[in-house]
């Protein structure tokens, strides 16, 4: 299992902390992920987003998904930090770093764990836009 | 009978109405039980349904796996982090 640093936290993300927690002597490279609150979505203005968690059951999965990862690639450290509550246009709602002896690891490994979070995790972003709010991804009950 | 907490999120808590709710089920009942009651005391769920996953104690779980006295489940619609 890779050093890591998982978390779920209501407070604004940092860069600097996290790419220090992932930096090792023992690496060569650090691939970072930030993803940001975009200010429109399927033509709608967003306004800002607000993010849930279901926080034993994530964290969980984020740890999981930490081991995978170390078993998949030869990494250094990694780390995943989500943000819940409030987040502004621009502002980062998660920050993953990894760090590898060689870049190529990194970058995959970086990929993987931002895709298959989005895909698993028990986080769930609610838009709201200019004329109301909805949950990301809830399917179209209206017909 | 054995006792389930069952915990909501998101748009299926908004749909119930409520985050948490203490079921009373047959022991050895499957966990699609759970949301077969969730529907049946929450019409607004019906149309939900096909969406929804269930967690037991904090673990993806299939509707087929049996719960015990105590668990948690969770019932987690379309997951958007990120």
């Amino acid at each position: 299992m890779p050093k890591s640093l998982i978390d779920i936290t209501p407070g604004p993300l940092s860069l600097a902390e996290t790419a220090a927690f992932v930096n090792d002597p023992a690496a060569g490279g650090i691939d970072i992920f930030i993803g940001t609150t975009r200010n429109n979505a399927e033509g709608r203005q967003v306004l800002f987003l607000e993010y849930e968690a279901y926080p034993p059951m994530a964290l969980s999965l984020m740890r999981e998904l930490a081991e995978e990862i170390g078993r998949k690639w030869e990494i250094t450290k990694i780390a995943m930090v989500h943000r819940i509550g409030r987040v502004d246009i621009g502002e980062a709602s998660v920050i993953i770093a990894v760090s590898s002896p060689h870049r190529n690891e990194a970058f995959l490994a970086c990929r993987y764990a931002i895709d298959t979070l989005k895909a698993t995790v028990p986080i769930w972003k609610k838009e709201y836009f200019a004329g109301g709010e909805i949950w990301v991804g809830q399917p179209n009950l209206e017909s | 009978m054995i006792t389930i907490t069952v915990r909501l999120f998101a748009g299926a808590r908004d749909a119930a109405g409520t985050a948490s709710v203490v079921l009373s089920v047959a022991e050895g009942s499957p966990a699609e039980v759970v949301l077969h009651s969730l529907v049946q005391k929450y019409p607004k769920l019906e149309r939900w349904k096909p969406y929804l996953k269930l967690a037991v104690n904090q673990a993806y779980a299939k509707p087929g796996d049996l719960l015990s006295d105590g668990d948690e489940v969770a019932v987690i619609p379309p997951v958007s982090g990120g």
